[in-house]
Order: structure tokens, then sequence, then C-alpha cells
């Protein structure tokens, strides 16, 4: 199939930066959404030109490196997938693709489709771990019973890939889906409870000054999110933030 | 206090959760006129002249409000600014709703009809009560409803405003149990509960202001 690709080229995190169209001839319907991005890549090097930057990592929709809007949606119009898993066979000969990095405040754009989402590195480290000691006398994890809807709980947010497609879907460009998911992962376990206060209180304060939106329930983050994370998420966070407030 | 955006976000839950309330209590009293205007007389006068109501009713209704759409307008500003640059193309209807979307451009609306509302009959009432200190006669409130709803003009405005805040709370209402972190096996079932109220109460205010106009065109 032929297809015209409308993508926004911008040089450097602080260039203007503008929509450029590219037209694709001889598309597979089995070529998955980056592989079709690497043929107009190849014919732009070929040509002397400067290939469209975009990130990705391991291809199968695990890393959640491969963040792009594609008409309108983070990942394009299929659910529960990453872009990698995207394939053109969800597009029609003749189509016309909007290609746009994710927008957010919190998430500036680098070059051309790349964003730096080191912001949701930083709400990790603000608090996302469990203080344990690993030198030498570390006590084996299933030593400590959990119960099962709890382990299976904890283990469906742990799941998250940090993709930032929640951010990318939301109206306030809001991270509650990955942070609420991040604290969920340790809020459901005997393990995590000890620091539980002081994690949903950091990540919370470090997700603000970060410059994310707060959270109107629209729901667009679970609908996008390729893991399926579950809103619920947010209620815990919630839940967890006001334990937290009257504890302190 | 209130720096952190979930605490924001809970008092505007509350806040909503409080004018949720008032509006059922408001809407008992006025589908009266509807049914007989001696009973909407009688729960008028209590309403207008019980110290408790007065005093200490009123002025945290008032807060309330208040606090609600100020709130409103902080959290707004503040979220418009994590995507200073917004898309090109944005495909948002494909995973939520208008109504979820844009609770601030259905609370503008509704603040500007508060404003009518508040000039149509709460001005006037201060002033006949506090200012012009007349005798509070129990059967002016039917007349004066009445009257009102003459204007087919004002009946109109009535109606797109409670449409408008039939959006507010049908994304509003259950999204407040969320925001205060109540998500389980009830929540569906209350789900339910909030779509009928966000619909059925609007609606019956437009039903009691249609129904005041026509019924007075037909005498
Ligand atoms: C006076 C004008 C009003 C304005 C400007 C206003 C504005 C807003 C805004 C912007 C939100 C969303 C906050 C967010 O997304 O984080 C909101 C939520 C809400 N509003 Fe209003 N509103 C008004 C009146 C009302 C009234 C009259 C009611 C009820 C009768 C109401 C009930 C609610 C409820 C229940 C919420 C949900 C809170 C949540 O999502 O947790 N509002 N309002
Ligand atoms: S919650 Fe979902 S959409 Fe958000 S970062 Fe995690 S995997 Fe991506
Ligand atoms: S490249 Fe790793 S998830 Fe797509």
């Amino acid at each position: 199939m032929k297809l015209t690709l409308k993508i926004w080229r911008q040089k450097n995190a602080s260039a203007k930066g503008a929509f450029k169209n590219y037209n694709v001839e001889d598309v597979d319907g089995d070529m998955s959404f980056l592989e079709m991005l690497d043929v107009l890549n190849a014919d732009l090097i070929d040509k002397g030109e400067e290939p469209v930057e975009f990130d990705h990592d391991c291809r199968e929709g695990i890393c959640g490196s491969c963040n792009l809007q594609i008409n309108g949606r983070p990942h394009g119009p299929k659910r529960h997938i990453t872009t990698c898993q995207l394939h053109m066979r969800s597009f029609n000969d003749g189509d016309t693709i909007v290609i746009e990095p994710f927008r957010a405040t919190a998430f500036p754009v680098i070059k051309d489709l790349v964003v730096d989402r080191s912001a949701f590195d930083r709400i990790q480290q603000a608090g996302g771990y469990i203080s344990v000691n690993t030198s030498g006398n570390t006590i084996d994890a299933n030593s400590i019973p959990v119960e099962k809807e709890n382990a299976d709980e904890a283990f469906n947010s742990a799941t998250c890939i940090g993709c930032g497609a929640c951010v990318a879907a939301c109206v306030n460009a809001s991270a509650m889906l990955f942070t609420s998911a991040k604290v969920s992962q340790f809020a459901l376990l005997p393990q995590g409870e000890v620091e539980a206060s002081r994690r949903v209180m950091n990540m919370v304060e470090q997700m603000d000054k970060e410059g994310f939106g707060g959270c109107s329930n629209t729901g667009a983050c679970y609908i996008e999110c390729p893991k399926d994370i579950s809103l619920e998420n947010i209620a815990r966070i919630n839940r967890e933030y006001l334990k937290a407030s009257v504890e302190s | 206090m209130l720096s952190a955006s979930i605490a924001k976000k809970v008092a505007m839950a509350l806040s909503g959760l409080f004018l949720v309330f008032f509006l059922a209590q408001h809407f008992t009293i006025n589908i009266t006129s509807v049914i007989d205007p001696d009973t909407f007389n009688e729960w008028s006068h209590f309403m207008g002249t019980n110290p408790l109501v007065q005093f200490v009713l009123q002025p945290i209704l008032i807060f309330g409000v208040v606090f609600h759409f100020i709130m409103g307008i902080i959290i707004e500003l503040k979220n418009n600014k994590a995507r200073q640059k917004g898309y090109a193309k944005y495909a948002g209807n494909k995973n939520s709703s208008w109504a979820s979307r844009n609770m601030i451009i259905s609370g503008a609306v509704v603040l500007a009809f508060l404003g009518l509302h508040f000039y149509d009959f709460w001005v006037p009432e201060m002033i006949y009560k506090y200012v012009e200190v007349n005798e509070a006669l129990e059967s002016r409130y039917y007349p004066e409803l009445v009257h009102k709803f003459e204007d087919p003009i004002r009946v109109l405005i009535y109606v797109v405003s409670f449409v408008l805040l039939m959006f507010h709370l049908w994304h509003g209402f259950s999204s407040s149990f969320q925001t205060m972190g109540w998500n389980n096996k009830f929540s569906k079932g209350l789900q339910g509960f909030t779509k009928v109220y966000a619909i059925a109460i609007p609606a019956g205010f437009i039903f009691i202001a249609l129904y005041l106009h026509f019924n007075q065109l037909s005498h």
C-alpha cells in the first residue's frame, strides 16, 4: 500500500519544529509500524536526508520506549499494544497518518519524535522501591506468605512498562496511572507496608514537581495503556495518600 | 495545605458531593410548586425564616459553591500548564467522554447560571427581608416564582444550563468516589445510581421551569 506520513520534525530540544509530509510506497500489511518507519528512513538516508529519529528498543512490547502519537492516539488505533506491536494492516491504502511525539510539559522533545521520559525515573526513585538488605543475608522472598489475590494484583500493577501512553492520552497530561501502578505494586504486599506512607507522599510530590497534571478521572489512560493497568490503581493511590495524610 | 494534586482533587470531590446533596434538597422543595403551591409557600417560608437555615446553612452553602468553583479554576489552570504544546491531531473521543474532559466548560455555564439565579431570587429576597425589612409574607413565594418563568428567554437559559449540569454530574458524581479512593465491588451499583441522579435531577428542574412557563400561558 501507499501512505502519506505527516511527521513532526524537530532538530533539537530548543528548535521550533514543524510537520513534514513523506510518501511511502510498497508498505506491506505485515510490517510493524516501526519497520515501516525503518523503510522510510532507509530511503531518506539513500537520498542524503536526515532520517526521522524515533525511540525503540525491544520491539516486542516489553521495554516501553516506542512512544508515538499516531493519528491522535498513543500507540495508534488498537488497544493493549505498543507501537512496535502495531501492524500496517491496521491502515488502508492511501491513508494519511499523522505521527507526533507524546506531548507533555514533563516530557520535553529531544529530537523529532523522541521525548525525554526521565521524569518517570525520578518519580520511581522518589519511593518506588523497598529497602532490603542485599549484602549477603538476604531473606528468601517466599518466606513471607502473600494472599493470592493481592499477589496477582500487585503483579498486574508491576507490568507497567513506563511507556508514558497514559500521560500522552490524558487531557491533563497526568501521570496518575503510572504513579498509581508503581505505588500499588508495593502497597499490596507486606514487604511494601513498612515504607507505605513515605512512598506515596514522596512519589506524589515528585509527580507534581515534574509538572504533570492532576487526575480528572477521564479514563483515557487505561484505555490507551498497552498493559491494561486498571483504574483501581488510581483509587488505591488516592486511598493510600489520604491514609498517609491522616497518619502524618 | 491542599498543595498536592490529590489533596486539591479530594477537596473538589467533597465540595462537589456537598453540592449534589444540596441540589437534591433544593429539588425536593421546588417540585412542590408543581404539586401544591401552598406546600411550596410553606416550605419556602420555613427556609427563608429559619435562623439555622439562614445564618448557618446558607453561609456554608455559599462557601461551598465559591470554594468549588475557585478550586476548579485553580486545578484547570494547573492542568493546562501540563501540556503547553498540544497535538495537531487529537482523538480524545476514542478514549474518554466529552463530559469528563470538559468539566470546566460545563462548570462555567453552571457558574454563569448561578449568577442569574442569584440575581433572580436571592438578591430580591435579601433586599425584601433585610434591606427593606418587609413583613415575611408566606404567600409571596409562589407568585414570585411563577412571575420569573413568564419570560421564555429566561426559561431557555434555565433549560440550557441544566443540560450542562447534567454533563457536569454525569461525570462528576461518579468520579468523586474514585477521587476519594472508593472503587470496589459496590462501585458498579453506585455508578448506576449516580448516572440516574445526573439525568433525573436536572431533568426535573427543567420540567419545573417548563411546567410553570406553559401552565401560565394556558390560563
Ligand atoms: C459553580 C460552578 C462550577 C464550576 C466552575 C465547577 C467546576 C468543576 C471542575 C473544573 C471540576 C473538575 C475538577 C477536575 O477535573 O479535577 C468539577 C468537579 C465536580 N463538580 Fe463542579 N463545578 C461547578 C458547579 C458544580 C455543581 C453545582 C455541582 C453539583 C451539584 C458540582 C459537582 C461536582 C462534582 C461532584 C465534581 C467531581 C469531583 C471529582 O471528580 O472528584 N459542581 N467541578
Ligand atoms: S500505566 Fe500503562 S500507559 Fe502508563 S506508563 Fe505504565 S504501561 Fe504505559
Ligand atoms: S520497542 Fe520496546 S515496547 Fe516497543
